[in-house]
């Protein structure tokens, strides 16, 4: 099993104290010689380090050259479903058996994949081809730092430099064999994890990100600044779905918006900001019961209306990326 | 040293995103509040700021004074109601458009993170708030080592816990747990929130995100129970649209009626923007109720963990 403690960094500075207020950047043009690097203990290591892009970044394109399409799915905001729709979509992908799938968990401090998937006390292995990640099913994949830690419950109380170093390790180092499609879970928000994906992928290329917001402004205010940075750092956006809005009373059917969509929710936001809506999925507390159990909600409750919602973004996506849907989701009515 | 005049500071903590954080802080520091203290309220999501949205003061900016930053004020305290003053500090205020990204690595959020601890203007205050992003990193590395550093002894009262029933999230949450004990922040208690969903037509019951998990949780941790919070749509139109809750006749939570007082109330409060302060438009909330036996909690432990480091 891989370490936690030491990521190995080669190629790269391997810094001696936690980087400065004001710090430039280890891999900065201006690293060593900011005005915050003078009484940095780190600043003969990031002045005489290599400059420009990360040298580990041919490696990773070499190792990812395999894989057809990558996405990553996102939300400035928490909770809002990521985990559960990068589950949902995997599961729908791996439906046909002729589709490879991998599923890459970024989300380091609240690792959720594993849980979800059913293999949470898996471990990885490491073989000379790299670290081998944990199947699923026989064509779908996932690796999670969850596999990493010697007990359940751990916290992972890292500052970002470290967190960048694993997910480097995590992009270069796993062995992920042919796939049709990787997906990438996130964490919320739009930092270190964040940006390290964008930019280590950027020559392997990135197909585009899903947004997953849920109805309320709180969120879409959020998740404008997740569509923002997807902006600022040319990820194209292959939609926004939008999750658990209205929740049908099982007893008596009536409909509630329990996250009220008080400014149009998330059609609106995808119309104002000139992106694709996928659709909306309902709240049904299945889900949230099979995501607990870590089965497939797609193949348990196939005729539920949030898995017809469901099929119908799969589709919407599957048409972004200009897939057939024949053969994403086979034997669908319409 | 700003927070030298705030007698209690509590955060608020989750290891998961989207459990309620932020509601959690804001109904606390309402309560709290209604309780006749006076709360300042400091928001460290810096990637994500809710505190402005849910108070409804998006728009407003914060003043630079000499010596640091004045927060921004929610409401002035009302000793003949028994009221105390409410102000905020968020990133939210100083970006430039509401929906700006803040794209930031770890460094620069540290260097936030102890700028709003030193350089805001709390003035004297008895409890302040601390709202924090979702996972166990820079943030909270920066906060837990600032508060280490600068805190007296006793200042800290813990940390509210806050969590939903299921188990995706209790598992993240068990590791923010796990946080608190490494950096030796002291539990107040866990707060199981969005724990049921009753139906406004028929009444029933549906526990959405399941139940009990966080209980199981705090009782598997050896950590205080604060309370299980029921999903309520009208608190977040409360916050949402600043429409006063109103219930339909029958209501009962608690052994108390929650129906429309009296046939005339129903249709004034209905209007969309009444000027009543939130922390009143807050009382016509059920979940008030509920935060009310919260809050009596929080302020018994942290006056028993002040009067203790005293002692000693």
């Amino acid at each position: 099993m891989p370490s936690l403690e030491e990521p190995q960094e080669s190629g790269t500075n391997q810094l001696v104290a936690p980087e400065p207020e004001h710090c430039p950047g280890p891999e900065s043009q201006q690293a060593g010689q900011g005005d915050a690097c003078q009484t940095c203990p780190n600043k003969e290591i990031c002045a005489s380090a290599p400059k420009g892009p990360d040298l580990d970044i041919p490696a990773i394109t070499e190792r990812l050259s395999d894989v057809k399409h990558k996405i990553l799915v996102l939300s400035g905001k928490g909770g809002v479903g990521k985990s559960t729709l990068t589950g949902l979509l995997a599961h729908a992908f791996a439906n046909n058996p002729d589709s490879t799938v991998g599923v890459l968990d970024l989300d380091l401090t609240g690792p959720s994949m594993p849980k979800m998937m059913g293999v949470e006390s898996e471990t990885i292995h490491i073989s000379s081809a790299g670290w081998s990640p944990v199947y699923v099913l026989d064509n779908l994949s996932l690796m999670s730092i969850q596999f990493m830690l010697p007990s359940r419950d751990d916290a992972i109380i890292w500052r970002g430099a470290k967190k960048n170093g694993l997910i480097k390790q995590f992009l270069r180092d796993v062995d992920w064999g042919d796939l049709d499609f990787l997906l990438c879970d996130t964490p919320p928000g739009t930092s270190d994890e964040h940006l390290s994906v964008v930019q280590l992928l950027k020559e392997s290329g990135i197909d585009g990100a899903v947004v997953v917001t849920t109805p309320q402004e709180v969120a879409l205010l959020d998740v404008r600044r997740e569509i923002q940075f997807c902006m600022k750092t040319g990820i194209k956006i292959l939609g926004l779905v939008e999750n658990m809005s209205g929740f049908v009373c099982p007893n008596c059917t009536f409909e509630s918006q329990i996250f009220q969509a008080t400014t149009g929710g998330g059609r609106a936001l995808a119309k104002e900001m000139g992106i694709p809506f996928l659709g909306s999925v309902p709240l049904d507390p299945r889900i949230g019961m099979a995501c607990d159990y870590g089965e497939s909600f797609f193949d348990s409750f196939a005729d539920s209306p949030a898995c017809k919602a469901l099929k119908c973004v799969v589709r919407g996506l599957a048409s972004q990326l200009k897939l057939d849907n024949e053969q994403v989701i086979p034997d669908e009515e319409p | 040293m700003s927070l030298d005049k705030v007698k209690h500071i509590v955060l608020v903590l989750s290891g998961k995103g989207g459990v309620g954080k932020s509601s959690v802080t804001t109904q606390l520091a309402l309560s709290l509040s209604l309780a006749g203290h006076s709360v300042g309220i400091l928001d460290i999501d810096l990637t994500g700021p809710s505190i402005p949205r849910l108070f409804g003061i998006e728009s407003s900016r914060v003043q630079q004074a000499p010596g640091g930053w004045v927060p921004v004020p929610v409401h002035s305290a009302s000793p003949e109601a028994g009221i105390g003053a409410l102000s905020c500090m968020s990133l939210g205020f100083l970006l430039r458009e509401r929906g700006d990204a803040v794209v930031w690595r770890g460094p620069k959020k540290t260097a936030m993170v102890r700028q709003f601890l030193s350089d805001v203007l709390w003035g004297e205050i008895d409890y302040l708030l601390i709202d924090t992003p979702p996972g166990t990193s820079d943030e909270h590395i920066s906060l837990a080592e600032t508060l280490l550093k600068t805190a007296y002894p006793g200042q800290v009262a813990g940390a509210v816990v806050v969590t939903t029933p299921q188990a995706v999230a209790t598992a993240d949450v068990k590791k923010e747990l796990n946080f608190c004990k490494k950096t030796g922040i002291y539990v107040i208690g866990v707060v199981e929130n969005m724990s049921g969903f009753v139906c406004p037509n028929c009444s029933e019951c549906t526990d959405i995100f399941s139940r009990g998990g966080g209980e199981a949780m705090a009782i598997e941790f050896e950590v205080g129970f604060l309370g299980r919070i029921p999903i309520d749509p009208q608190f977040v139109m409360l916050l949402e649209a600043g429409r006063t809750p109103v219930y339909p006749v029958g209501t009962v939570i608690n052994g108390e009626n929650f129906g429309p007082r009296e046939s005339g109330d129903a249709s004034t409060s209905a209007s969309t923007k009444d000027p009543e302060t939130l922390a009143n438009k807050y009382r016509e909330c059920s979940l008030s109720r509920f935060f009310g036996d919260i809050t009596q909690k929080v302020i018994g432990v942290a006056e028993a963990r002040s009067t203790e480091a005293q002692k000693a």
